[in-house]
């Protein structure tokens, strides 16, 4: 005897969604609004008053917003999440409801640069504090913990790297702790890995990468694994004890496996405000219809593209989970079975101006600062978001001079191919190349 | 709210408010390996509205401590102490699956002390699948998975909870899997499967009674939950279109909407 339960595919394509519900639309409608009637006034005061579920204020929640909210929920296995206007305001939203000022995280240091200017610079400002440890540096993380640490956060495969961050034996660490262990799956998406199913408690994602594919919407999301007990120690307060906003609700007590969405909604979005609109909710569903067959690809080319720049006389070096020799292969076939994803740094031989070359000659491959769209995207850290930095700062941040960035795509693998040849020919002659 | 029933630490949500004696009580009972936390879309309704509110965790369950009892008799009997230790004289009690049969066992046992009875998603008997039995009492997580998927009608499958970004196969199944499965959910479905009381406790019940039936319930399937309740008095029937077993969250708002009728029309605030 199975359960049948819906699995990964049909999830993809139906969770969070009953058309009988929506004048029978099989599509989900957008619900282009600000505000929702209440029936009469005690509807309206149940509904302010968490007493039953609906909508009130599209800032707060939206019938569109919340298929895409079940979806991905669905599809990590989660209990409850909250989509947000960008993957940014998922991991601010996720640490303001998380911390007090006066707190402390322990975060990994290798993480897309916008992730550590908000923990290095912003949220300093509001008291909380950062003890940044190198992604393998297992031991680190606990050594890293203080009594007021409320989390630990990472990216599982961090960027521009590829270094594998432990979740499994990092988890271990957190709950010893009796801390939560926070995951940014972007990278990853639910199809490569489920961080819930290693240990992890929460999980946020830029939607705006892989989950949608297209490249046209910003979004964001955290999503609540139920697995962790805010009562088991003194250290979430905001989550334990009566809060004033809704007359003296303990979240933990009365919502248990969803308490920490549930207080993301109530205090986070409601007072920053961060929502998603409707339209890009809609847009990022579309992609997560096809995401396995998306990431299928992407990983597929992903590992040609990896042995077609291995073995390139143009090629330095090679970066990818995947690739031969990397020190963390088998942590990887662990937790990632189906693929290591499809973000490679190379460096190119010729260091920067070869790079550059590189960049202003390659015609199929766009060159912006995006990644996870479903075509092939590359980025010259060195001559482009990292211009400013000098030798010794771009080697804190993982970078250097002949580092290329490439997110891949789900082109015909023989195209990129062929325009990455023309971006080498370039590179081989950098001075003769004139910027385009 | 902590309270002691025979010394042992008990959990009850009062439904975000103060708990107060004074006021007409309502007691919700959770069903099999769950906590007080299925019926938030209930209790915070009642409790905001003139009645206190006292959503059960029993023993072993969500917040409560000690072992879990293994009778629905025992249940039942406990049921009718922690009114009392509460301080309360009557309650209206409503139940959920198993909770349906602790209701009536505790109607049977403490008769003064009830005032109406609610039951949703109820059956006079709720004989286990073997299989599903010995998986829960093995602590086997696929107990939990199995249980969900009998839980949600087809509808509730594909999600749509009431409450935006809730997704509630995996709200019901964590709430099971937070604790020992075969300490919770093990224990009750094997008192479950013992209990025989049903039918006779149900054709001698004599009290307003109300049954809140989905009409896609494949735990406790619609026809068995009509014999329970044409076996009852006069007792009110709504079948609920569309919803599986977990109507409380399937169909929050239709359930509330059901209850508060009864309710307040048989255990009005004076
Ligand atoms: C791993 C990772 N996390 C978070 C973000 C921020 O997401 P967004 O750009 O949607 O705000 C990004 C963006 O590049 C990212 O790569």
């Amino acid at each position: 005897m199975d359960p049948k339960t819906y699995k990964f595919d049909t999830l993809s394509l139906h969770a969070g969604y009953q058309p009988s519900k929506n004048a029978g639309s099989r599509q989900i409608p957008i619900y282009q609004t600000t505000s929702y009637m209440f029936d009469d006034v005690d509807h309206a005061a149940a509904l302010f008053n968490l007493e039953r579920g609906g909508h009130i204020y599209s800032r707060m929640s939206n019938p569109t917003v919340q298929v895409l909210e079940e979806r991905v929920c669905a599809l990590e296995g989660g209990t409850a999440a909250l989509a947000t206007a960008s993957g940014m305001s998922a991991i601010f939203l996720t640490i303001m409801t998380l911390c007090n000022a006066g707190d402390h995280m322990v975060v990994s240091s290798q993480l897309y640069g916008g992730t550590v200017n908000l923990f290095r610079l912003t949220l300093p400002k509001f008291g909380i504090k950062t003890t940044f440890v190198k992604p393998r540096d297992t031991e680190g993380f606990k050594k890293a913990i203080q009594p007021n640490t409320k989390g630990i956060f990472g990216e599982l495969v961090g960027n521009p790297g590829n270094e594998l961050m432990n979740m499994p034996e990092v988890s271990k660490i957190a709950k010893e702790a009796g801390i939560p262990l926070i995951i940014d799956s972007t990278y990853q998406t639910p199809y490569l890995c489920r961080p819930f199913e290693h240990g992890a408690d929460l999980v946020v994602h830029s939607l705006t990468k892989w989950m949608s594919g297209n490249g046209s919407s910003m979004a964001g999301i955290l999503v609540e694994g139920g697995t962790f007990d805010w009562m088991q120690n003194d250290k979430f307060p905001s989550m334990t004890e009566p809060y004033e906003g809704y007359h003296g609700l303990s979240f933990a007590e009365e919502f248990g496996p969803t308490a920490f969405t549930m207080m993301a909604r109530a205090e986070g979005m409601r007072d920053m405000g961060p929502c998603l609109a409707p339209q890009n909710a809609w847009n990022i569903l579309h992609g997560i219809e096809t995401l396995s067959l998306r990431m299928e690809k992407h990983c597929s080319n992903a590992l040609k593209m990896v042995d077609y720049l291995s073995n390139h006389e143009s090629v330095a070096w090679v970066s990818h989970a995947s690739a031969p020799g990397h020190p963390d292969k088998e942590l990887a076939e662990k937790i990632l079975p189906k693929g290591t994803g499809s973000m490679i740094a190379f460096g190119i031989k010729g260091g920067k101006e070869a790079g550059a070359a590189f960049i202003n000659n390659v015609k199929l491959a766009s060159h912006l600062a995006n990644v996870g769209d479903a075509r092939t995207l590359v980025i010259h850290p060195a001559s482009a978001t990292h211009s400013q930095m000098d030798e010794a700062t771009l080697k804190f941040a993982g970078l250097s001079h002949d580092m290329i960035r490439l997110s891949v795509g789900l082109e015909d693998f023989e195209d990129i191919v062929n325009d990455f040849e023309d971006g080498f020919r370039a590179a081989k002659k950098p001075r003769l190349v004139a910027n385009k | 709210m902590k309270f002691k029933v025979r010394g042992i630490d008990t959990f009850a949500s009062t439904g975000g408010r103060p708990f107060d004696k004074n006021k007409p009580l309502i007691v919700f009972v959770h069903g099999s390996g769950l906590s007080h936390m299925v019926w938030v879309l209930q209790t915070r309704y009642f409790a905001f509205r003139g009645y206190s509110v006292l959503a059960v965790d029993l023993p072993g369950h969500g917040l409560s401590s000690g072992e879990s009892l293994k009778t629905i008799e025992e249940m039942g009997n406990w049921v009718g102490d922690a009114i009392e230790a509460v301080g309360c004289k009557q309650a209206s009690l409503v139940g959920h699956s198993q909770g349906c049969l602790v209701t009536m066992e505790c109607v049977a046992q403490h008769s003064k002390k009830i005032k109406t009875l609610t039951l949703m998603g109820g059956a006079s008997a709720i004989p286990m699948n073997p299989e599903l039995l010995s998986l829960a009492e093995e602590s086997n997580p696929k107990a939990v998975d199995l249980m969900m998927d009998f839980a949600h009608g087809p509808a509730g499958h594909f999600g749509g909870h009431p409450v935006p970004g809730l997704y509630h196969l995996n709200v019901g199944s964590m709430i099971v899997q937070n604790k020992e499965i075969k300490d919770t959910l093990g224990v009750d479905f094997r008192a479950c499967d013992n209990y025989k009381n049903g039918p006779e406790i149900a054709k001698n019940l004599n009290l307003p009674t109300l049954s809140i039936l989905g009409a896609q319930d494949r735990m406790c399937r619609l026809k068995d939950g009509k014999i329970l309740a044409d076996y009852i008095k006069g007792s009110e029937v709504h079948v609920i279109e569309n919803c599986g077993h977990m109507m409380l969250l399937e169909e929050a708002d239709q359930t509330l909407e059901i209850l508060k009728k009864f309710i307040l029309k048989n255990d009005p605030i004076k």
